[in-house]
């Protein structure tokens, strides 16, 4: 492995809907020299590509894959373009580079782009889907959400929300728009793009750390205005610790039956036999290694479990978790 | 990869990750990762036997799962076991449907 390459490297999704502004804040973010060492793959939808024409460092880790959107005809593609990269790294013939952004196009879905680092049998022993930063357009944000469902998905996988354009917008439409967003996806940071010195290291860090659940977890009103969508988020609070083995079971019939309509599952358990809490974090059926948390964030022990969902009924998932912690019978402790 | 079997080593499914140290590589105590395996085929059968289906463990590197008629397929992990079982089955596996949650429910009592 080249030198000062980690073990695995991070690959940041960056996606939001058509016209919102992601080129624009990927350019401001390669100004940063914190991410100096970062490689580039573009995704346009259109036949003539323009967009890395506009971020204004084409070298030989910028890559364009065109004529297409990544979600659905080159995901192929996308792994061929991800595993040239890496080859060409490991032979010395691009800078060895230690992050790696991939900007979709706006009409992308990000699930199968996230899934296909983990499926394919190459990228899955070098590189690992870090922070999903999603751009929000504050002027067109709210009818682009109530009218398109990739533009509601692009939110919901955000782990970081970026609002575009709020120089363009009053604060009433902002406001409303942030409501909005709010409801789909209750606790991801958002930043000002136009306000604000973009951080770029913490915009694309690593998800799933202990201080991802300092901040209270959050849900919307359980009669909040949907907008004409099916799509709300919720929290499940579990009193007793939970089995890990049966909540494996759980989630992974969840997420086979449901995966599609599942957006996001983000948590923290307590698990029995455990010390410390267990940090879960899945996108659709895509479902993050958990992470092993030092502490506790506060004196709450109890566990809590952030749901996305589109059209699933909250109470069934609490009623049917529960059943399936119960499970682990006495019996099955003595095994 | 086993020569005379054909499965593949090293599961990277996220349920046999990291919760419990250890329990799932081969270097941590083998007593551990067979109770552990054990827990996990007894919890997966008091849902499976709902739809007529069981797993057992496979000399501890897969799971076999079969039907009361002797339908048999090989799984590597949890990841694989639903879309087996629907399979196999022909029914749908869903955790939310109501008459499985109350099975389940009257099963604790």
């Amino acid at each position: 492995m080249a030198e000062g390459v980690p073990a695995f490297t991070p690959v940041n999704l960056l996606t939001g809907f058509l016209g919102s502004g992601k080129t624009t804040l990927l350019r401001r973010l390669l100004a940063d020299p914190a991410l100096s060492g970062t490689a580039v793959l573009i995704n346009e939808f259109g036949e003539v590509g323009l967009d890395h024409h506009l971020v204004e460092r084409i070298d030989e880790t910028v890559v364009l894959l065109q004529s297409g959107c990544l979600c659905c005809t080159i995901r192929g593609e996308l792994a061929l373009a991800i595993r040239d990269l890496h080859s060409r790294r490991e032979r010395g013939i691009v800078p060895a580079f230690g992050r790696l952004v991939v900007e979709s196009t706006g009409l992308a879905e990000p699930f199968p782009i996230l899934s296909t680092l983990k499926a394919d049998p190459v990228l899955r022993h070098h590189f690992r889907a870090a922070a999903v930063v999603t751009t929000v357009d504050a002027v067109n944000g709210l009818s682009q959400i109530e009218r398109h469902s990739q533009s509601t998905r692009q939110v919901a996988a955000a782990d970081r929300l970026v609002l575009t354009k709020t120089d363009l917008a009053d604060e009433k439409t902002v406001a409303k728009l942030l409501a909005q967003v709010r409801r789909i996806n209750p606790d991801a940071p958002v930043v000002r793009s136009g306000e604000t010195d973009l951080d770029a290291d913490a915009l694309l860090n690593r998800v799933g750390t202990a201080s991802e659940f300092h901040a209270p977890l959050m849900c919307d009103a359980p009669n909040g205005d949907s907008h004409g969508t099916h799509i709300r988020s919720f929290v499940v609070t579990v009193e007793e610790p939970i089995d890990w083995t049966a909540f494996g079971v759980w989630l992974t019939m969840l997420l086979n039956r449901h995966g599609d309509k599942v957006l996001r599952v983000k948590g923290i358990l307590n698990l029995a036999g455990e010390a410390a809490p267990v940090a879960i974090h899945a996108v659709q059926h895509l479902v993050h290694n958990p992470v092993h948390m030092a502490r506790w964030p506060d004196e709450d022990r109890r566990s809590h479990i952030v749901f996305i969902v589109d059209g699933i009924d909250p109470d069934l998932v609490r009623r049917s978790l529960t059943a399936f912690n119960a499970l682990v019978t006495p019996q099955a402790e003595r095994v | 990869m086993c020569s005379l079997c054909g499965v593949l080593g090293g599961n990277e499914h996220w349920a046999d990750t990291v919760a419990r140290p250890g329990v799932y590589t081969r270097n941590a105590s083998a007593i551990e990762r067979r109770r552990e395996r054990a827990n996990r085929v007894h919890i997966a059968n008091r849902v499976l036997v709902q739809f007529g289906v069981a797993i057992s463990d496979w000399r501890g590197t897969a799971f076999l799962l079969s039907t009361r008629t002797g339908k048999t397929e090989i799984i590597a992990d949890l990841g694989h076991l639903w879309p087996a079982a629907e399979n196999l089955t022909g029914r749908v596996c869903d955790p939310l449907a109501l008459p499985l949650i109350e099975s389940l429910e009257q099963s604790h009592g």
